[in-house]
Protein backbone atom coordinates (compact mmCIF):
# COMPACT_ATOMS: atom_id res chain seq x y z
CA UNK A 1 0.00 0.00 0.00
CA UNK A 2 1.88 3.33 -0.99
CA UNK A 3 -1.25 5.87 -0.96
CA UNK A 4 -4.54 6.06 0.35
CA UNK A 5 -7.76 8.62 0.51
CA UNK A 6 -8.97 9.53 3.84
CA UNK A 7 -12.45 11.10 3.76
CA UNK A 8 -13.50 13.28 6.61
CA UNK A 9 -17.24 13.81 7.19
CA UNK A 10 -18.93 15.96 9.67
CA UNK A 11 -20.66 19.21 11.19
CA UNK A 12 -18.37 21.81 10.84
CA UNK A 13 -16.42 23.05 13.88
CA UNK A 14 -12.53 24.47 14.38
CA UNK A 15 -9.81 21.79 15.20
CA UNK A 16 -10.62 18.91 12.43
CA UNK A 17 -8.28 19.14 10.08
CA UNK A 18 -5.67 19.67 12.70
CA UNK A 19 -6.55 16.74 14.78
CA UNK A 20 -6.25 14.46 11.26
CA UNK A 21 -3.44 15.43 10.30
CA UNK A 22 -1.66 15.67 13.87
CA UNK A 23 -2.13 11.91 13.68
CA UNK A 24 -0.76 11.73 9.51
CA UNK A 25 2.14 13.66 10.94
CA UNK A 26 2.88 11.41 13.97
CA UNK A 27 3.37 8.30 11.44
CA UNK A 28 5.19 10.18 8.76
CA UNK A 29 2.36 9.86 6.57
CA UNK A 30 2.55 12.79 3.87
CA UNK A 31 -0.52 14.37 2.53
CA UNK A 32 -0.39 14.86 -1.14
CA UNK A 33 -3.69 16.63 -1.78
CA UNK A 34 -6.00 18.31 0.32
CA UNK A 35 -9.83 19.79 -0.95
CA UNK A 36 -12.64 20.55 1.52
CA UNK A 37 -16.17 21.76 0.91
CA UNK A 38 -19.48 21.64 2.18
CA UNK A 39 -22.34 19.19 0.93
CA UNK A 40 -25.69 19.19 2.21
CA UNK A 41 -24.68 21.27 5.13
CA UNK A 42 -21.73 18.91 6.46
CA UNK A 43 -17.96 19.50 6.20
CA UNK A 44 -16.49 16.97 4.07
CA UNK A 45 -12.43 17.13 3.30
CA UNK A 46 -10.64 14.31 1.74
CA UNK A 47 -7.10 13.92 1.73
CA UNK A 48 -4.53 11.79 -0.48
CA UNK A 49 -1.89 10.52 1.39
CA UNK A 50 1.23 8.84 1.21
CA UNK A 51 2.15 6.18 3.03
CA UNK A 52 5.29 4.74 2.07
CA UNK A 53 7.13 6.27 4.83
CA UNK A 54 4.77 5.40 7.24
CA UNK A 55 6.29 3.57 10.78
CA UNK A 56 2.43 2.00 11.10
CA UNK A 57 -0.07 -0.03 8.47
CA UNK A 58 -3.28 1.01 6.92
CA UNK A 59 -4.68 -1.29 9.82
CA UNK A 60 -3.21 0.48 12.42
CA UNK A 61 -3.46 3.95 10.76
CA UNK A 62 -7.50 3.92 9.97
CA UNK A 63 -7.94 2.70 13.99
CA UNK A 64 -6.05 5.90 15.04
CA UNK A 65 -7.80 7.86 12.63
CA UNK A 66 -11.66 6.22 13.37
CA UNK A 67 -10.53 7.01 16.87
CA UNK A 68 -9.69 10.36 16.37
CA UNK A 69 -12.63 10.64 14.44
CA UNK A 70 -14.52 10.20 17.21
CA UNK A 71 -13.48 12.29 19.56
CA UNK A 72 -14.34 14.92 16.76
CA UNK A 73 -17.50 13.83 16.35
CA UNK A 74 -16.67 12.85 12.74
CA UNK A 75 -16.72 9.96 10.39
CA UNK A 76 -13.08 9.66 9.10
CA UNK A 77 -13.07 6.90 6.72
CA UNK A 78 -9.32 5.11 4.88
CA UNK A 79 -9.74 3.28 1.60
CA UNK A 80 -6.97 2.70 -0.94
CA UNK A 81 -6.62 4.93 -3.75
CA UNK A 82 -7.30 2.29 -6.20
CA UNK A 83 -10.82 2.05 -5.04
CA UNK A 84 -11.51 5.57 -5.65
CA UNK A 85 -9.59 5.45 -8.90
CA UNK A 86 -11.38 2.43 -10.38
CA UNK A 87 -14.84 3.99 -9.28
CA UNK A 88 -14.19 7.61 -10.67
CA UNK A 89 -11.59 7.46 -13.29
CA UNK A 90 -12.17 5.44 -16.41
CA UNK B 1 -3.87 10.35 -10.69
CA UNK B 2 -5.72 13.55 -11.09
CA UNK B 3 -7.00 15.68 -8.31
CA UNK B 4 -9.26 14.75 -5.70
CA UNK B 5 -13.06 15.24 -5.95
CA UNK B 6 -14.49 15.82 -2.42
CA UNK B 7 -17.94 14.64 -3.93
CA UNK B 8 -17.13 11.36 -5.88
CA UNK B 9 -14.57 10.63 -2.31
CA UNK B 10 -18.08 11.11 -0.26
CA UNK B 11 -20.13 9.00 -2.77
CA UNK B 12 -17.54 6.08 -2.44
CA UNK B 13 -17.53 6.50 1.13
CA UNK B 14 -21.48 6.60 1.52
CA UNK B 15 -21.64 3.34 -0.84
CA UNK B 16 -19.88 1.50 1.91
CA UNK B 17 -20.90 2.83 5.16
CA UNK B 18 -24.72 3.55 4.76
CA UNK B 19 -25.58 1.64 1.17
CA UNK B 20 -23.88 -1.69 2.13
CA UNK B 21 -21.99 -2.08 -1.03
CA UNK B 22 -19.15 -4.75 -0.53
CA UNK B 23 -18.17 -7.58 -2.16
CA UNK B 24 -20.21 -10.68 -2.01
CA UNK B 25 -18.39 -13.33 -2.28
CA UNK B 26 -14.34 -14.23 -3.67
CA UNK B 27 -14.96 -18.22 -5.11
CA UNK B 28 -11.62 -19.77 -5.20
CA UNK B 29 -12.48 -22.41 -8.09
CA UNK B 30 -9.95 -25.51 -7.50
CA UNK B 31 -9.54 -28.48 -10.11
CA UNK B 32 -10.13 -32.05 -8.72
CA UNK B 33 -9.80 -33.49 -11.39
CA UNK B 34 -6.35 -35.07 -10.27
CA UNK B 35 -7.39 -36.45 -6.74
CA UNK B 36 -9.74 -38.92 -8.73
CA UNK B 37 -8.94 -42.44 -7.43
CA UNK B 38 -10.52 -46.00 -7.48
CA UNK B 39 -9.76 -46.29 -3.40
CA UNK B 40 -11.88 -43.65 -1.32
CA UNK B 41 -9.31 -43.24 1.27
CA UNK B 42 -6.85 -42.11 -1.43
CA UNK B 43 -9.39 -40.03 -3.09
CA UNK B 44 -10.41 -38.22 0.63
CA UNK B 45 -6.45 -38.05 1.47
CA UNK B 46 -5.80 -36.30 -1.89
CA UNK B 47 -8.75 -34.20 -2.23
CA UNK B 48 -7.63 -32.53 0.98
CA UNK B 49 -4.42 -32.27 0.83
CA UNK B 50 -4.87 -30.66 -2.77
CA UNK B 51 -7.55 -28.08 -0.97
CA UNK B 52 -5.03 -26.86 1.52
CA UNK B 53 -2.22 -26.53 -0.40
CA UNK B 54 -4.31 -24.46 -3.09
CA UNK B 55 -6.82 -22.76 -0.82
CA UNK B 56 -4.92 -23.10 2.28
CA UNK B 57 -4.36 -18.82 2.41
CA UNK B 58 -7.64 -17.78 0.84
CA UNK B 59 -9.34 -16.61 3.66
CA UNK B 60 -6.14 -14.73 4.99
CA UNK B 61 -5.37 -12.90 1.60
CA UNK B 62 -8.91 -11.93 1.19
CA UNK B 63 -8.92 -10.36 4.96
CA UNK B 64 -5.78 -8.65 3.88
CA UNK B 65 -7.28 -7.48 0.62
CA UNK B 66 -10.18 -5.96 2.54
CA UNK B 67 -8.49 -4.39 5.32
CA UNK B 68 -5.98 -2.79 2.84
CA UNK B 69 -8.27 -1.39 0.29
CA UNK B 70 -11.25 -0.72 2.83
CA UNK B 71 -14.13 -2.29 1.29
CA UNK B 72 -15.65 -5.39 3.04
CA UNK B 73 -15.94 -8.70 1.05
CA UNK B 74 -18.29 -11.00 2.74
CA UNK B 75 -18.02 -14.54 1.83
CA UNK B 76 -14.88 -16.60 0.81
CA UNK B 77 -16.09 -19.96 -0.20
CA UNK B 78 -13.83 -22.90 -2.80
CA UNK B 79 -16.07 -24.20 -5.61
CA UNK B 80 -14.16 -27.64 -7.11
CA UNK B 81 -14.89 -30.07 -9.74
CA UNK B 82 -18.43 -31.86 -10.45
CA UNK B 83 -18.11 -34.56 -7.88
CA UNK B 84 -19.34 -36.71 -10.34
CA UNK B 85 -16.24 -36.92 -12.48
CA UNK B 86 -13.92 -37.40 -9.45
CA UNK B 87 -16.08 -39.92 -7.26
CA UNK B 88 -16.41 -41.81 -10.76
CA UNK B 89 -13.49 -44.50 -10.11
CA UNK B 90 -14.22 -45.19 -6.81
CA UNK B 91 -18.29 -45.11 -6.79
CA UNK B 92 -17.86 -48.00 -9.86
CA UNK B 93 -17.37 -50.45 -6.97
CA UNK B 94 -18.57 -48.53 -4.38
CA UNK B 95 -21.17 -46.30 -5.07
CA UNK B 96 -22.53 -44.45 -2.13
CA UNK B 97 -19.47 -45.19 0.21
CA UNK B 98 -17.39 -43.56 -2.02
CA UNK B 99 -19.58 -40.29 -2.45
CA UNK B 100 -20.07 -39.80 0.73
CA UNK B 101 -16.26 -39.94 2.06
CA UNK B 102 -15.74 -37.60 -0.70
CA UNK B 103 -18.40 -35.29 1.01
CA UNK B 104 -16.67 -35.56 4.25
CA UNK B 105 -13.57 -35.22 2.69
CA UNK B 106 -14.79 -31.35 1.10
CA UNK B 107 -16.31 -30.22 4.70
CA UNK B 108 -13.50 -31.29 6.40
CA UNK B 109 -11.49 -29.39 4.10
CA UNK B 110 -13.67 -26.34 3.71
CA UNK B 111 -13.67 -26.28 7.81
CA UNK B 112 -9.72 -26.38 7.58
CA UNK B 113 -9.51 -23.72 5.27
CA UNK B 114 -12.13 -21.88 6.93
CA UNK B 115 -14.51 -20.70 4.16
CA UNK B 116 -18.14 -20.36 4.87
CA UNK B 117 -19.22 -23.18 1.73
CA UNK B 118 -17.86 -25.80 -0.74
CA UNK B 119 -19.99 -26.27 -4.28
CA UNK B 120 -19.78 -28.93 -6.78
CA UNK B 121 -21.60 -31.68 -4.71
CA UNK B 122 -23.00 -31.84 -8.30
CA UNK B 123 -24.01 -34.17 -10.93
CA UNK B 124 -24.15 -33.44 -13.91
CA UNK B 125 -27.11 -35.03 -16.17
CA UNK B 126 -28.91 -32.71 -18.28
CA UNK B 127 -28.43 -35.67 -20.89
CA UNK B 128 -28.10 -38.40 -18.60
CA UNK B 129 -27.01 -40.93 -16.40
CA UNK B 130 -23.42 -42.09 -15.31
CA UNK B 131 -22.38 -43.73 -11.97
CA UNK B 132 -20.69 -40.90 -10.51
CA UNK B 133 -23.76 -38.99 -10.99
CA UNK B 134 -25.85 -41.94 -9.92
CA UNK B 135 -23.53 -41.88 -6.85
CA UNK B 136 -24.15 -38.19 -5.99
CA UNK B 137 -27.50 -38.12 -6.47
CA UNK B 138 -28.15 -41.19 -4.74
CA UNK B 139 -26.29 -39.47 -1.46
CA UNK B 140 -27.30 -35.93 -1.83
CA UNK B 141 -29.99 -35.66 1.50
CA UNK B 142 -27.20 -37.45 3.58
CA UNK B 143 -24.44 -36.10 2.20
CA UNK B 144 -26.42 -32.40 3.24
CA UNK B 145 -27.04 -33.85 6.79
CA UNK B 146 -23.84 -34.70 7.70
CA UNK B 147 -21.93 -31.67 6.31
CA UNK B 148 -21.59 -28.25 7.55
CA UNK B 149 -20.34 -25.94 4.47
CA UNK B 150 -21.46 -28.53 1.24
CA UNK B 151 -23.17 -27.43 -1.53
CA UNK B 152 -24.74 -29.46 -3.95
CA UNK B 153 -26.05 -28.99 -7.38
CA UNK B 154 -28.09 -31.58 -10.07
CA UNK B 155 -27.62 -29.47 -13.35
CA UNK B 156 -31.28 -30.85 -15.15
CA UNK B 157 -31.12 -29.20 -18.60
CA UNK B 158 -28.76 -27.22 -21.25
CA UNK B 159 -30.50 -25.25 -23.99
CA UNK B 160 -28.33 -27.60 -26.38
CA UNK B 161 -29.52 -30.97 -25.19
CA UNK B 162 -33.02 -30.25 -23.33
CA UNK B 163 -34.23 -31.12 -19.88
CA UNK B 164 -33.92 -34.22 -18.34
CA UNK B 165 -37.21 -35.23 -17.14
CA UNK B 166 -35.74 -38.24 -15.24
CA UNK B 167 -33.47 -36.10 -13.73
CA UNK B 168 -36.05 -33.50 -12.77
CA UNK B 169 -37.80 -35.97 -10.24
CA UNK B 170 -34.78 -37.14 -8.99
CA UNK B 171 -33.61 -33.57 -7.97
CA UNK B 172 -37.12 -33.31 -6.29
CA UNK B 173 -36.78 -36.41 -4.24
CA UNK B 174 -33.34 -34.97 -3.24
CA UNK B 175 -34.72 -31.62 -2.14
CA UNK B 176 -37.77 -33.43 -0.55
CA UNK B 177 -35.32 -35.88 1.35
CA UNK B 178 -33.00 -33.26 2.21
CA UNK B 179 -36.14 -31.15 3.65
CA UNK B 180 -37.05 -34.33 5.74
CA UNK B 181 -33.68 -34.51 7.16
CA UNK B 182 -32.55 -31.50 7.94
CA UNK B 183 -35.56 -29.77 9.07
CA UNK B 184 -35.74 -27.98 5.33
CA UNK B 185 -32.56 -26.05 6.47
CA UNK B 186 -30.60 -28.28 4.09
CA UNK B 187 -32.37 -27.42 1.22
CA UNK B 188 -30.32 -24.03 1.13
CA UNK B 189 -27.71 -25.79 0.14
CA UNK B 190 -29.34 -27.75 -2.51
CA UNK B 191 -30.03 -26.01 -6.25
CA UNK B 192 -30.99 -27.50 -9.32
CA UNK B 193 -29.89 -25.61 -12.59
CA UNK B 194 -30.57 -25.38 -16.12
CA UNK B 195 -27.65 -24.11 -18.25
CA UNK B 196 -25.43 -23.74 -15.21
CA UNK B 197 -22.66 -21.60 -15.55
CA UNK B 198 -18.95 -23.02 -14.69
CA UNK B 199 -17.39 -19.98 -13.58
CA UNK B 200 -19.91 -18.38 -10.47
CA UNK B 201 -18.95 -17.28 -7.36
CA UNK B 202 -22.56 -17.75 -6.04
CA UNK B 203 -24.12 -20.63 -4.60
CA UNK B 204 -25.59 -23.10 -3.51
CA UNK B 205 -24.78 -23.31 -7.76
CA UNK B 206 -21.16 -22.97 -7.83
CA UNK B 207 -18.69 -25.20 -9.37
CA UNK B 208 -15.52 -25.26 -11.36
CA UNK B 209 -16.05 -26.68 -14.66
CA UNK B 210 -13.97 -28.94 -16.80
CA UNK B 211 -12.86 -26.09 -18.99
CA UNK B 212 -11.03 -23.76 -16.17
CA UNK B 213 -7.52 -23.44 -15.22
CA UNK B 214 -6.38 -25.52 -12.41
CA UNK B 215 -7.38 -22.45 -10.24
CA UNK B 216 -9.01 -19.34 -10.71
CA UNK B 217 -10.68 -17.02 -8.37
CA UNK B 218 -14.02 -15.57 -9.23
CA UNK B 219 -15.90 -12.55 -8.04
CA UNK B 220 -19.59 -11.60 -7.21
CA UNK B 221 -20.57 -8.27 -6.72
CA UNK B 222 -23.06 -6.38 -4.85
CA UNK B 223 -24.93 -3.24 -3.92
CA UNK B 224 -28.68 -3.27 -4.18
CA UNK B 225 -28.73 -0.82 -1.44
CA UNK B 226 -26.41 1.40 -3.44
CA UNK B 227 -28.85 1.50 -6.39
CA UNK B 228 -31.95 1.55 -4.32
CA UNK B 229 -30.51 4.66 -2.53
CA UNK B 230 -29.80 6.11 -6.42
CA UNK B 231 -33.38 5.64 -7.61
CA UNK B 232 -34.57 7.40 -4.19
CA UNK B 233 -32.39 10.45 -5.08
CA UNK B 234 -33.87 10.57 -8.81
CA UNK B 235 -37.33 11.29 -7.85
CA UNK B 236 -39.77 10.52 -10.80
CA UNK B 237 -37.42 11.06 -13.75
CA UNK B 238 -38.07 9.40 -16.76
CA UNK B 239 -37.03 6.02 -17.74
CA UNK B 240 -33.83 6.80 -19.93
CA UNK B 241 -32.62 8.96 -17.14
CA UNK B 242 -33.11 6.07 -14.66
CA UNK B 243 -31.75 3.28 -17.09
CA UNK B 244 -28.44 5.72 -17.34
CA UNK B 245 -28.08 6.10 -13.37
CA UNK B 246 -28.43 2.75 -12.95
CA UNK B 247 -25.67 1.34 -15.57
CA UNK B 248 -23.29 4.06 -14.09
CA UNK B 249 -24.01 3.28 -10.05
CA UNK B 250 -23.57 -1.00 -11.61
CA UNK B 251 -20.37 0.62 -13.41
CA UNK B 252 -18.80 1.87 -9.95
CA UNK B 253 -19.59 -1.44 -8.15
CA UNK B 254 -18.35 -3.93 -10.82
CA UNK B 255 -15.10 -1.33 -10.96
CA UNK B 256 -14.86 -2.49 -6.98
CA UNK B 257 -14.74 -6.17 -7.95
CA UNK B 258 -12.87 -6.07 -10.77
CA UNK B 259 -10.68 -4.58 -8.26
CA UNK B 260 -10.96 -7.31 -5.72
CA UNK B 261 -10.54 -10.30 -7.99
CA UNK B 262 -7.49 -8.88 -9.32
CA UNK B 263 -5.45 -8.09 -6.05
CA UNK B 264 -6.90 -11.50 -4.95
CA UNK B 265 -6.10 -13.73 -7.44
CA UNK B 266 -2.39 -12.13 -7.51
CA UNK B 267 -1.39 -12.75 -4.27
CA UNK B 268 -2.90 -16.46 -4.11
CA UNK B 269 -0.55 -17.04 -7.54
CA UNK B 270 -3.97 -17.86 -9.46
CA UNK B 271 -5.35 -16.86 -12.64
CA UNK B 272 -8.27 -14.15 -11.87
CA UNK B 273 -11.77 -15.73 -13.68
CA UNK B 274 -14.83 -13.50 -13.92
CA UNK B 275 -17.14 -11.15 -12.27
CA UNK B 276 -20.54 -12.18 -11.69
CA UNK B 277 -22.22 -8.40 -12.45
CA UNK B 278 -25.12 -10.12 -9.72
CA UNK B 279 -26.97 -7.50 -7.74
CA UNK B 280 -27.20 -9.87 -4.56
CA UNK B 281 -29.08 -8.95 -1.99
CA UNK B 282 -29.55 -9.55 1.79
CA UNK B 283 -31.75 -9.61 4.91
CA UNK B 284 -29.96 -6.24 5.85
CA UNK B 285 -32.88 -3.39 5.68
CA UNK B 286 -32.34 -1.34 2.57
CA UNK B 287 -30.27 -4.01 0.78
CA UNK B 288 -33.09 -5.29 -1.06
CA UNK B 289 -33.67 -5.75 -5.15
CA UNK B 290 -37.42 -5.81 -4.01
CA UNK B 291 -37.10 -2.42 -3.21
CA UNK B 292 -34.86 -1.54 -5.94
CA UNK B 293 -38.03 -2.37 -8.08
CA UNK B 294 -40.79 -1.06 -6.28
CA UNK B 295 -38.77 2.06 -5.87
CA UNK B 296 -38.49 1.92 -9.96
CA UNK B 297 -42.49 2.17 -9.14
CA UNK B 298 -44.73 -0.37 -7.58
CA UNK B 299 -46.80 -0.66 -4.71
CA UNK B 300 -45.13 -3.98 -3.64
CA UNK B 301 -43.07 -6.25 -5.77
CA UNK B 302 -44.93 -8.87 -7.65
CA UNK B 303 -48.20 -6.49 -8.74
CA UNK B 304 -48.35 -6.12 -12.19
CA UNK B 305 -45.02 -4.28 -14.31
CA UNK B 306 -42.95 -6.39 -11.72
CA UNK B 307 -41.90 -8.11 -14.81
CA UNK B 308 -41.15 -4.70 -16.67
CA UNK B 309 -38.96 -3.15 -13.73
CA UNK B 310 -36.81 -6.10 -13.70
CA UNK B 311 -36.42 -6.09 -16.97
CA UNK B 312 -35.23 -2.29 -16.87
CA UNK B 313 -32.91 -2.77 -13.99
CA UNK B 314 -31.28 -5.72 -15.34
CA UNK B 315 -30.19 -4.37 -18.37
CA UNK B 316 -29.27 -1.55 -17.21
CA UNK B 317 -26.96 -3.52 -14.41
CA UNK B 318 -25.57 -5.33 -17.51
CA UNK B 319 -24.62 -2.69 -19.84
CA UNK B 320 -23.38 -0.82 -16.84
CA UNK B 321 -21.50 -3.87 -15.07
CA UNK B 322 -19.97 -5.02 -18.72
CA UNK B 323 -17.67 -1.67 -19.27
CA UNK B 324 -16.31 -1.86 -15.79
CA UNK B 325 -15.11 -5.80 -16.34
CA UNK B 326 -13.66 -7.20 -19.53
CA UNK B 327 -14.47 -10.65 -18.11
CA UNK B 328 -17.99 -11.15 -16.86
CA UNK B 329 -19.49 -14.64 -15.51
CA UNK B 330 -21.30 -16.65 -13.85
CA UNK B 331 -25.06 -15.90 -13.61
CA UNK B 332 -24.63 -12.08 -13.91
CA UNK B 333 -28.24 -11.39 -12.99
CA UNK B 334 -30.23 -9.92 -10.43
CA UNK B 335 -31.04 -12.17 -7.79
CA UNK B 336 -34.40 -12.37 -6.48
CA UNK B 337 -34.49 -15.13 -3.55
CA UNK B 338 -37.17 -14.69 -1.55
CA UNK B 339 -35.82 -15.31 2.14
CA UNK B 340 -32.74 -13.61 1.39
CA UNK B 341 -34.38 -10.24 0.58
CA UNK B 342 -36.38 -8.88 3.08
CA UNK B 343 -38.24 -6.76 0.93
CA UNK B 344 -38.67 -10.06 -1.15
CA UNK B 345 -40.26 -11.81 2.10
CA UNK B 346 -42.61 -8.55 3.15
CA UNK B 347 -43.57 -8.72 -0.34
CA UNK B 348 -44.65 -12.82 -0.15
CA UNK B 349 -47.09 -11.29 2.25
CA UNK B 350 -48.31 -8.99 -0.26
CA UNK B 351 -48.58 -9.17 -4.04
CA UNK B 352 -45.96 -11.61 -4.67
CA UNK B 353 -47.16 -15.14 -5.68
CA UNK B 354 -45.09 -18.04 -6.50
CA UNK B 355 -46.55 -18.15 -9.86
CA UNK B 356 -45.75 -14.20 -10.64
CA UNK B 357 -42.36 -14.92 -9.27
CA UNK B 358 -41.61 -17.41 -12.09
CA UNK B 359 -43.01 -15.09 -15.08
CA UNK B 360 -40.58 -12.90 -13.22
CA UNK B 361 -37.49 -15.28 -14.24
CA UNK B 362 -37.88 -15.30 -17.67
CA UNK B 363 -36.34 -11.89 -17.51
CA UNK B 364 -33.51 -12.70 -14.49
CA UNK B 365 -31.88 -15.37 -13.32
CA UNK B 366 -31.56 -17.12 -10.87
CA UNK B 367 -34.86 -18.61 -10.60
CA UNK B 368 -37.22 -19.98 -7.85
CA UNK B 369 -34.60 -19.07 -5.04
CA UNK B 370 -34.91 -19.70 -1.50
CA UNK B 371 -38.69 -20.33 -1.39
CA UNK B 372 -40.44 -21.84 1.34
CA UNK B 373 -43.06 -23.77 0.42
CA UNK B 374 -45.63 -26.30 2.48
CA UNK B 375 -43.93 -29.43 4.02
CA UNK B 376 -46.24 -31.90 2.94
CA UNK B 377 -46.08 -30.53 -0.83
CA UNK B 378 -45.66 -33.49 -2.98
CA UNK B 379 -42.38 -34.48 -4.96
CA UNK B 380 -44.57 -34.13 -8.34
CA UNK B 381 -45.11 -30.84 -7.88
CA UNK B 382 -41.71 -29.70 -6.36
CA UNK B 383 -40.56 -31.40 -9.79
CA UNK B 384 -42.96 -29.67 -11.90
CA UNK B 385 -41.74 -26.32 -10.52
CA UNK B 386 -37.94 -27.64 -11.51
CA UNK B 387 -39.27 -28.27 -14.91
CA UNK B 388 -40.89 -24.97 -15.24
CA UNK B 389 -37.97 -23.10 -14.43
CA UNK B 390 -35.93 -25.76 -16.77
CA UNK B 391 -37.99 -24.64 -19.41
CA UNK B 392 -37.58 -21.01 -19.01
CA UNK B 393 -34.06 -21.49 -19.42
CA UNK B 394 -34.05 -24.06 -22.11
CA UNK B 395 -36.06 -21.78 -24.27
CA UNK B 396 -34.25 -18.38 -23.21
CA UNK B 397 -30.78 -19.74 -23.01
CA UNK B 398 -29.98 -18.11 -19.61
CA UNK B 399 -29.09 -19.64 -16.62
CA UNK B 400 -32.29 -20.32 -14.04
CA UNK B 401 -32.55 -22.70 -10.96
CA UNK B 402 -35.12 -24.19 -8.09
CA UNK B 403 -33.85 -23.76 -4.55
CA UNK B 404 -36.66 -24.31 -2.56
CA UNK B 405 -37.59 -25.64 0.87
CA UNK B 406 -40.24 -27.97 1.33
CA UNK B 407 -40.36 -26.66 5.33
CA UNK B 408 -41.45 -30.15 7.57
CA UNK B 409 -44.53 -29.03 9.68
CA UNK B 410 -45.39 -25.65 7.91
CA UNK B 411 -48.09 -24.33 6.57
CA UNK B 412 -48.97 -21.44 3.92
CA UNK B 413 -48.51 -17.93 5.74
CA UNK B 414 -46.00 -19.69 8.66
CA UNK B 415 -42.95 -18.00 8.95
CA UNK B 416 -40.07 -19.73 8.43
CA UNK B 417 -36.33 -18.80 10.02
CA UNK B 418 -33.31 -19.34 8.19
CA UNK B 419 -30.87 -17.95 10.14
CA UNK B 420 -28.18 -15.23 9.47
CA UNK B 421 -27.73 -13.60 5.93
CA UNK B 422 -30.34 -17.10 4.52
CA UNK B 423 -32.84 -14.83 6.31
CA UNK B 424 -36.41 -15.92 7.27
CA UNK B 425 -39.69 -16.19 4.61
CA UNK B 426 -43.06 -16.80 4.54
CA UNK B 427 -44.35 -20.24 3.40
CA UNK B 428 -45.79 -19.45 -0.10
CA UNK B 429 -49.11 -21.20 -1.16
CA UNK B 430 -48.09 -24.06 -3.73
CA UNK B 431 -51.52 -25.02 -6.03
CA UNK B 432 -53.18 -28.28 -5.09
CA UNK B 433 -53.34 -29.54 -8.26
CA UNK B 434 -50.13 -31.93 -9.45
CA UNK B 435 -48.37 -32.23 -12.86
CA UNK B 436 -49.06 -35.78 -13.70
CA UNK B 437 -46.06 -36.18 -16.26
CA UNK B 438 -43.67 -37.57 -14.80
CA UNK B 439 -44.94 -40.93 -15.21
CA UNK B 440 -43.19 -40.45 -18.32
CA UNK B 441 -39.41 -41.19 -19.11
CA UNK B 442 -36.77 -39.40 -20.70
CA UNK B 443 -36.15 -35.99 -21.83
CA UNK B 444 -37.92 -32.92 -23.45
CA UNK B 445 -35.97 -32.23 -26.93
CA UNK B 446 -33.81 -28.27 -27.24
CA UNK B 447 -35.12 -25.56 -28.54
CA UNK B 448 -34.81 -25.12 -32.10
CA UNK B 449 -32.61 -22.01 -32.43
CA UNK B 450 -34.29 -19.30 -33.43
Amino acid sequence: MTRAVVTVIGVDRPGIVAGVSRVLAEHNVNIEDISQTVLRDLFAMVMLVDLSEADVSVKELRRELERVGEELGVDVVVQHEDVYRAMHRV
Amino acid sequence: MGRLDVEEAVETVEMVRRMNLDVRAVTLGVSLLDCASPDPGELRERVVGKLLDVAGDLVEVVEEVEEELGVPIVHKRIAVTPCCLIVAPAARELGEEAALELADALDEAAGEVGVDFIGGYTALVYDGFTTGDEAILDTIPEALERTERLCASVVVADERYGINMEAVKRAAEAVKETAERTDGLGCARLVALANAPENTPFMAGAFHGVGQPDACVNVGISGPGVVRAVIEELGDVDFRTLHDEIKRTAFKITRVGELVGRRVAERLGVEFGAVDLSLAPTPEEGDSVAEILEGIGLESCGCPGSTAALHLLMDAVKKGGAAATSRHGGYSEAFIPVSEDAGMARAAREALTLEKLEAMTAVCSVGIDMVVIPGDTPVETIAGIIADEAAIGVATGKPTAVRIIPAPGKEPGDEFELGGLLGKAPVMDVSDYRPTMFRRRGRVPPKFPR
